[in-house]
């Protein structure tokens, strides 16, 4: 057996590491991706003031820490047992569209994006954003640094900062926006969504009219059918703030749709001795290990599993999107994993275009943002949509509104089996006994996790985006006998 | 990959939440000025370098390193000896790596208490066999490696030699920008200086109004609708302004919600729960000693409240052990 280790994969917070272990044969036998951190969140909420949960958990992540602002914010709304006035829901939803816009521009533009744009064989110093921008001009990297920073201007116009904002207050928001405000927000709406056209556009352009792109999206490599998961409206479309929780077979029928307090019916989740992170899964269908199908608990949380999920997008633009894409991969379920990178898009598209209805709603200014909770705080379940995936807050607080218990189930986590599959399976597709193995062939395992976008990296939204691998191979006596490297 | 005059700048993150990393993205289009003038040689969230690549620099090839987050795992702790070694300066970026922040509210608890929530009590876990992360484990096809967990967050300066401390949760893009421009300009301060922010506190950049406070009762703040005009400390809301060091342009406050203290201690105080608590005493309106000490008794959770960023750093440092 020899074991080939990808330390660091520094797309997960410096923290993360791929150990693949090669049989005699020199195939791969098994693919561990171990998460080597811990910080203990839900020991140190206990005792703490529930309401300062929405300040302290958002610390989880600084990349979506607006998504933990509001799983936290609902979870004390419930605590409290206090429902927010229309306009404060309506502020937060607004706040959190912005969001999505910002969140998916950085992926599909910085972190993901790159690997299509330039190609997975492409010259790993052209692999990356600066790459994208001589491929496809500077005036559109400018485009995406103003698309993105305007819609981080809404987040820090309304939670009080960009990183870490703080509006979110059990029964609604600490501030209401006057007709200035809404007039800026409504402006960069329209902005967003010509922004969100103007990328699905070159992902068409420049994805799909390759068909040595769309054959490898339809590649056993990269198909995994599992359950899916993803938040609904009443009408059973795509939303990121409210609703209930669906879940779909791999044959796209309805499992189980669930409201937030009804999770630990639906979710449990695995421990294993090799990695701090835990297993989410499917209680009823049960953990039959990293396997995908019917018969195993494994499901995926991610822009695609939404879509997914549901039966269309709430707006126009976003529908219409919708519609061509199940139209040209062939109906629902989408099982193949680089589609993600597709529904990514039309979530950020779907995000702009609910910022201009929720700018334009006439309830927006009204200045009544704030109930006062009068009930005694016991406990309560608040979930969202993280751009990674579900995000589920669960607090249990004594009479005086003191942390008990608190249980998060965080987007990425969510994902963490359906990510070691992948990789692993993409794995075993590129590396093959007796071929030499090359820089490509590693960008490709990469390809396997880096369209989870998984949290851990997101802060990779950034700079250049090319990630250094070094594979070490080891012989049965643990004895080093070769180290492949790249970008090094 | 610097053969040249430019700076040579590493970045690292520890203990925690990657929002440093968005501080920076927040410079917009200056990091294309940073680009100019620096080159990156260490950023492991972005550029081409390992842990090996920088064991095998010099020591003090890098110019000077931002290290973001606390020292919780053994990986944390390899890693800011390794960068201190081989930068001639390193900064302390970020409220974890100065102070603990929020990831050093975790010295209330212990390693043990911590995974025995974790794994074995939290409601979504199902763990008949009581498997509990290990450091090294066997699997059928070799072993796998996991860093140690500590028993206790430290910041970097309780671990290695700072020379310069960038405080906030994170450091606001103004005064991040600020500090790298001192940096290329060779223009900062001596060593063991906090730069990236005011030597005044919070309250002197809060728009609210500010008068003799009396409090007769503290608030929580979602009990009541404050008047956002006025200070909301003079309304019983406890709000960590006048305990801490001014520089994020007191963002909070304009959305109407109170400082929780993410700068850390202002200038000359050393233990920024210490002045806070007593910041509160000063202002409470009370005729007699039990009634003052009810006022300030009814407080809960005061070492959440007084401690929220800086448990580590503070005179405190953690929650008694039974044994370390």
């Amino acid at each position: 057996m020899r074991k080939i280790t990808i330390d660091p994969v520094t797309r997960l917070e410096g923290h993360g590491r791929i150990d693949l272990f090669l049989n005699d044969a020199g195939d791969v036998a098994n693919a561990y991706m171990v998460i080597p951190e811990l910080r203990g969140f839900e020991k140190f909420a206990q005792g703490r003031r529930v309401e300062e949960l929405t300040d302290i958990t958002p610390r989880i992540c600084g990349v979506c820490p607006e998504a933990h602002h509001l799983a936290s914010t609902k979870a004390c709304d419930a605590v409290y047992h206090v429902d927010p006035p229309p306009t404060a829901k309506k502020l937060r939803e607004l706040f959190y569209s912005a969001f999505f816009v910002a969140d998916h521009t950085v992926h599909f533009y910085i972190l993901g994006g790159p690997d299509f744009v330039m190609g997975p064989d492409a010259p790993v110093a052209d692999r990356n954003i600066l790459g994208v921008i001589h491929k496809v001009g500077v005036e559109v990297g400018t485009r995406v640094i103003t698309a993105r920073g305007k819609a981080m201007d809404i987040i820090g116009m309304l939670g009080g900062r960009k990183i870490h904002p703080t509006f979110g207050i059990p029964g609604g928001v600490s501030k209401a926006i006057n007709e200035e405000e809404r007039q800026k927000i409504e402006a960069t709406a329209g902005e967003e969504i010509e922004f969100g056209l103007f990328s699905l556009q070159l992902f068409k352009d420049i994805v799909l009219g390759n068909k040595e792109y769309l054959d490898m999206i339809l590649s056993d490599a990269f198909t995994m059918p599992t359950y899916y998961m993803g938040m609904v409206d009443a009408n059973n479309k795509v939303n990121f703030y409210d609703g209930k929780i669906r879940v779909v077979d791999p044959d796209g029928k309805e499992f189980v749709k669930y409201s937030p307090n009804e999770y630990l019916d639906v979710i449990a989740e695995r421990v294993e001795p090799w990695t701090y992170l835990k297993f989410p899964y499917l209680k009823k269908v049960g953990w039959k290990g990293l396997e995908t199908g019917k018969d195993s608990g494994v499901y995926q949380a991610t822009p695609l599993s939404r879509l997914n999920v549901a039966d269309g997008m709430a707006t126009p633009k976003a529908q219409a999107e919708y519609e061509e894409m199940y139209k040209t991969l062939g109906g629902k379920p989408v099982h193949h994993l680089l589609a993600t990178y597709w529904a990514r898009l039309i979530e950020l598209l779907y995000g702009a275009e609910r910022l201009l209805e929720l700018s334009t709603d006439p309830e927006i200014t009204n200045p009544h943002v704030r109930n006062l909770p009068t009930e005694k705080p016991t406990e309560g379940v608040g979930i969202v949509e993280a751009p990674r995936g579900t995000l589920t807050h669960h607090y249990v607080t004594d009479e005086k509104g003191i942390v008990l218990k608190a249980n998060l189930i965080v987007g990425t986590t969510n994902n963490y089996a359906p990510i070691s599959i992948a990789v692993k399976k993409a794995a075993q597709a590129v590396i093959q006994k007796g071929k030499d193995i090359t820089e490509g062939m590693l960008n490709r395992v990469e390809m396997a996790f880096r369209l989870y976008d998984p949290c851990f990296g997101c802060a990779t939204h950034t700079l250049p985006g090319k990630m250094p691998l070094e594979v070490r191979i080891y012989d049965t006596n643990g004895n080093l006998k070769d180290v492949l490297k790249r970008n090094l | 990959m610097a053969d040249n005059q430019k700076l040579k700048l590493a970045l690292y993150w520890a203990a925690s939440c990657g929002g440093c990393e968005i501080a920076i993205v927040e410079l917009r289009e200056k990091i294309l000025v940073v680009d100019q003038v620096a080159d990156i040689v260490f950023w492991p969230v972005a550029v081409d370098t390992k842990y090996k690549d920088v064991e095998a620099m010099p020591d003090q090839y890098i110019d000077v390193c931002l290290f973001n987050g606390a020292i919780r795992t053994s990986e944390n702790e390899n890693l800011a000896h390794l960068l201190r070694k081989k930068s001639k300066v390193l900064v302390a970026f970020g409220s974890c790596a100065c102070e603990g922040c929020i990831p050093g509210l975790a010295n209330l608890n212990d390693r043990q208490s911590i995974f025995d929530y974790v794994y074995l009590e939290s409601p979504s876990v199902d763990n008949p066999n009581k498997v509990i992360p290990q450091p090294t484990y066997q699997m059928p096809e070799g072993e796998i490696h996991i860093p140690k967990f500590y028993n206790t967050v430290k910041t970097l300066a309780q671990i290695e030699d700072v020379d310069y401390f960038v405080p906030g949760c994170p450091p606001q893009a103004p005064q991040v920008w600020s500090v790298i421009e001192a940096i290329v300009a060779g223009n900062l301060p001596p060593k063991g200086s906090v730069v990236g922010a005011n030597e005044k506190t919070v309250c002197d950049e809060c728009k609210h109004d500010r008068k003799e406070k009396a409090i007769r009762k503290f608030y929580r703040y979602h009990e009541i609708i404050a008047d956002s005009t006025k200070c909301l400390f003079d309304q019983g809301i406890i709000c960590a302004g006048p305990a801490t060091r001014g520089g994020c342009g007191s963002l909070c406050t304009t959305v109407d919600v109170p400082c929780r203290g993410c700068y850390g201690p202002p200038p000359h105080i050393v233990d920024q729960g210490a002045a806070l608590l007593s910041a509160v005493a000063s202002v409470v309106d009370a005729d007699t000693e039990e009634e003052a000490a009810r006022i300030v008794g009814e407080i809960p959770d005061p070492i959440g409240t007084f401690y929220r960023f800086g448990l580590p750093n503070s005179l405190l440092h953690r929650a008694r052990l039974v044994k370390e």
